[in-house]
């Protein structure tokens, strides 16, 4: 009898327990909802949409770049386009469009999650490039300096 | 099962019966049942309510633990040097361990004090104490990190520290160990207690600005061991009370010599009678030694000022400065309740504790209801001060907390529980069984004037059979106790770091937010920072080399250097060029009578090296940051003294010669 006992008892808590379990595969089914957005591998992932550049160069811009990527750059990428621990820079301007140039530098996390182009490179590097905490005017002049290396005047 | 005897049949009553024992425990071996597991539970990923900054006693350390999952965050590196953290072993944190008695890279840190504004904490600084080699540290809670240490002369040992005042405008440091004064001749027998030795209260100033710590003055007291102590708050606010032992002014054999007395003494002090003193310039200004330690964030180092002078206030000769009020053998903690009209002290050899009231004490100094003096302090008549005695507690009771309900709950050493009482019946509600030998406890806010009164933790001194032996060492202990209700249901256990002393914990929403991730490059003031590779170089200064080195994953710069002579100190300034939260770089050179460095992004630390014989030697990373950490590595060559080997520092230039 004191055996019966238990017995309902215990199904009793796993009753309770199926219940549960159910209420919590319901939430997460919630928050796995499919995204509809899609991604954009021209402009990349980030704030910028649209980036207006103008045939020529901003030399001051350039010299503010410079100043940015002596500091916070230079250790992993070349100006030429032999690889560091990063691929060098040059024909970066070109290849790649601004807003999507931008886009990485402040973003880099979430586009390298993305990116084919970047996974790709990632397979290549090993080494996931670091958010360099840019601010958006930075990540503008580094832009311009990369133009200059690509030889905009 | 035994109530299922008596209800055969009647399934649905026995599993009423079933279902009620199953959530209260029988005993408290079988308290981790019921819902214990999910009331402590926080989900992979998830935060906890409550950051509980815990004292790590004779590690000299202060723990960070999540509350409720007692998870072990941080330990924060203070009086201890801490070879995983680079403390006290860097050039840049040598500085905050020195003293005036030089380097001293060990201390007791026994009492946690959260900041506070109008007697809430505020989540802006940690304060805590050094017992051994008297000093107070604050530690500033958007970086977890030591920023200030002050010792204290004039004081033989610091234990009722660091307690603050409601606005965080004071720290005290009451000494535990009467010495004679600093400018004395101390050399005198040690039997002559009475006559030479002292005892002082340093009420330390807070700029409330950036936290720096300052002694504004000390008070001189008889010779007697001060134990604990709070201040006043809301009514009692510009008081601050001390407990005190060994009134028997005892040297030697304490244990007994000081156990006389049937009563030792609160001592209430009048700090804002001891402003007006200090302006009147009735203080006496006397000659000391001690050492001032700040560490800034600017310039990633800090600096130790020897300071020589310090205003002493006397407790004798001012009048209504101190008094004395009588209270039952050896009192250990002092605690104020919420409302600051309340003060429980806990006799640790009486079987009773008794409650004073603000309120009668003034009265009693108005009506000067005095039983005579001690050393020229007039002593209150105990009746006069008191508002009534918890009857039968518990044995050994040491210190108190309060709920925001209107209870109070004390740890009972001797007798291993945790008493709640109601404060203004005096009555016991509950009492819970710990394990083993409690010493403080606390609840969050639980000395504040909005307790928190959901959790409790205390922290014990014996762990015994409570987790898996571990030699003749054990862990000590914390047991977490839900309070919310009427009885104190025990829900976890979990070991801490060295010996928990009192801790106290904070909301996680009133610190998360500010908490610094990374330190800006560009604001780097230090003055060997490289700002970039293009900065890295080697520079000798006559035997000294200067290695403006940076990291970055995954490569040090320079990783080959050439030109170091035995006889040569060298020293790494390694920079941290990431940007980014949560990736520090190590860096350690084979050899070193030294620890290694941590380096948090954008930060600069040295470590100095002195090699001690010719060859190559390793240097390398040695906090995994990256697929190619193991790649973070280079060589330094060391040569003869006299040798003309090039002074040279690069990466990636030095190719193969063959």
């Amino acid at each position: 009898m004191k055996k019966t006992m238990l017995l309902i008892f215990g199904a009793v808590m796993l009753y309770a327990c199926g219940q549960k379990t159910e209420q919590s595969g319901e939430s997460t089914a919630a928050e796995q909802k499919p995204k509809t957005e899609e991604y954009d591998p021209q402009r990349g992932e980030g704030k910028f949409d649209k980036v207006e550049i103008s045939d020529n160069l901003d030399a001051a811009m350039a010299a503010s770049g410079k100043q940015v990527f002596d500091m916070k750059c230079s250790a992993c990428h070349k100006l030429t386009d032999e690889k560091l621990v990063g691929p060098g820079w040059k024909g970066v301007s070109t290849k790649h469009k601004p807003e999507w140039l931008m886009n990485f530098i402040t973003n880099p996390d979430a586009m390298i999650d993305k990116d084919p182009q970047l996974q790709a490179q990632l397979e290549l590097c090993l080494v996931r490039m670091p958010n360099q905490n840019l601010t958006d005017d930075d990540a503008r002049h580094i832009l311009e300096f990369m133009r200059q290396n690509d030889g905009v005047k | 099962m035994k109530p299922i005897k008596y209800v055969l049949g009647v399934a649905s009553l026995a599993l009423l019966a079933s279902g009620i024992q199953s959530c209260k425990p029988k005993s408290a071996d079988t308290a981790i049942s019921g819902d214990a597991a999910a009331k402590t539970y926080v989900a992979p990923g998830q935060y906890d309510e409550f950051y509980n900054f815990v004292s790590g006693g004779f590690s000299g350390q202060l723990s960070v633990y999540g509350i409720p999952s007692g998870r072990l965050l941080r330990v924060i590196p203070v009086f201890s040097q801490d070879p995983e953290k680079g403390w006290g072993f860097s050039e840049e944190t040598k500085p905050m361990l020195n003293t005036s008695h030089g380097n001293v890279p060990w201390d007791d840190l026994h009492h946690v004090q959260l900041s506070k504004t109008n007697g809430e904490n505020d989540g802006r600084w940690v304060f805590v104490n050094g017992n051994n080699t008297p000093r107070l540290a604050r530690i500033d809670l958007k970086t977890f990190r030591t920023a200030e240490i002050l010792e204290l002369p004039n004081s033989g040992g610091n234990h009722s520290s660091p307690f603050i005042t409601e606005n965080t405008e004071y720290v005290v440091a009451g000494t535990r160990f009467s010495v004679p004064l600093d400018e004395s001749d101390g050399d005198v027998p040690i039997n002559t207690y009475k006559k030479n030795f002292k005892g002082t209260l340093s009420f330390v100033s807070v700029d409330q600005k950036d936290g720096n710590m300052d002694i504004a003055f000390q008070i001189e007291t008889p010779g007697v061991n001060f134990d604990l102590s709070r201040s006043g708050k809301g009514p009692s606010h510009g008081w601050f009370f001390f407990s005190c032992y060994n009134t028997e002014q005892a040297n030697t054999l304490l244990e007994v010599n000081a156990s006389k007395n049937d009563k030792d003494f609160i001592m209430a002090v009048n700090w804002k009678k001891a402003e007006e003193y200090l302006k009147a310039g009735k203080g006496r200004k006397t000659k000391v030694k001690y050492a001032h330690n700040k560490y800034s964030e600017e310039s990633h180092t800090s600096t130790s000022e020897i300071k020589n002078e310090v205003v002493v206030l006397s407790s004798k000769e001012l009048k209504d400065l101190c008094y004395f009020i009588p209270c039952p053998k050896s009192p250990h903690g002092i605690d104020i309740d919420p409302t600051g009209e309340y003060m429980v002290s806990s006799g640790k050899l009486a079987a009773l504790i008794p409650v004073f009231s603000f309120s009668k004490m003034i009265k009693a100094i108005e009506n000067k209801t005095f039983e005579g003096d001690y050393n020229g302090i007039p002593v209150i008549k105990y009746e006069a001060a008191l508002y009534g005695e918890v009857q039968k507690p518990g044995l050994g009771p040491l210190h108190t907390e309060f709920d925001g309900r209107g209870n109070a709950v004390t740890t009972m050493f001797v007798s291993s529980e945790i008493v709640k009482w109601n404060i203004k019946d005096l009555k016991v509600i509950d009492r819970q069984p710990v394990y083993y030998s409690p010493g403080h406890l606390m609840i969050p806010g639980g000395d504040s004037k909005k307790p928190d009164g959901k959790y409790l933790i205390a922290y014990n001194k014996i762990t015994k059979d409570r987790f898996l032996p571990t030699g003749p060492e054990l862990a000590q202990s914390a047991q977490l106790f839900d309070i919310s209700g009427d009885k104190m249901q025990l829900i976890l256990d979990f070991p801490t770091i060295g010996e928990p002393h009192y801790a106290q914990a904070i909301r996680a929403d009133k610190v998360k937010e500010q908490s610094v991730k990374t330190f800006k490059l560009e604001a780097n003031k230090h003055p060997y920072v490289s700002k970039g590779e293009g900065e890295t170089k080697v520079v000798r200064d006559k035997n000294k080399v200067h290695v403006y080195m940076t990291a970055i994953r995954s490569h040090l710069t320079p990783d080959n250097i050439e030109g170091i002579k035995i006889g040569d100190e060298v020293y790494f300034h390694v920079t941290n060029l990431e940007q980014d939260w949560d990736v520090p770089h190590g860096f350690a050179v084979k050899g070193a009578n030294n620890g290694e460095l941590l380096v948090m992004p954008g930060e600069t630390q040295t470590l100095k090296w002195v090699p001690d014989r010719v060859g190559i030697f390793p240097i390398y990373c040695t906090d995994f940051c990256s697929a190619l950490h193991q790649e973070m590595s280079g060589y330094v060559r060391v040569s003869p003294a006299g040798s003309k080997v090039a002074l040279v520092g690069n990466t990636g230039t030095n190719l193969p010669a063959e």
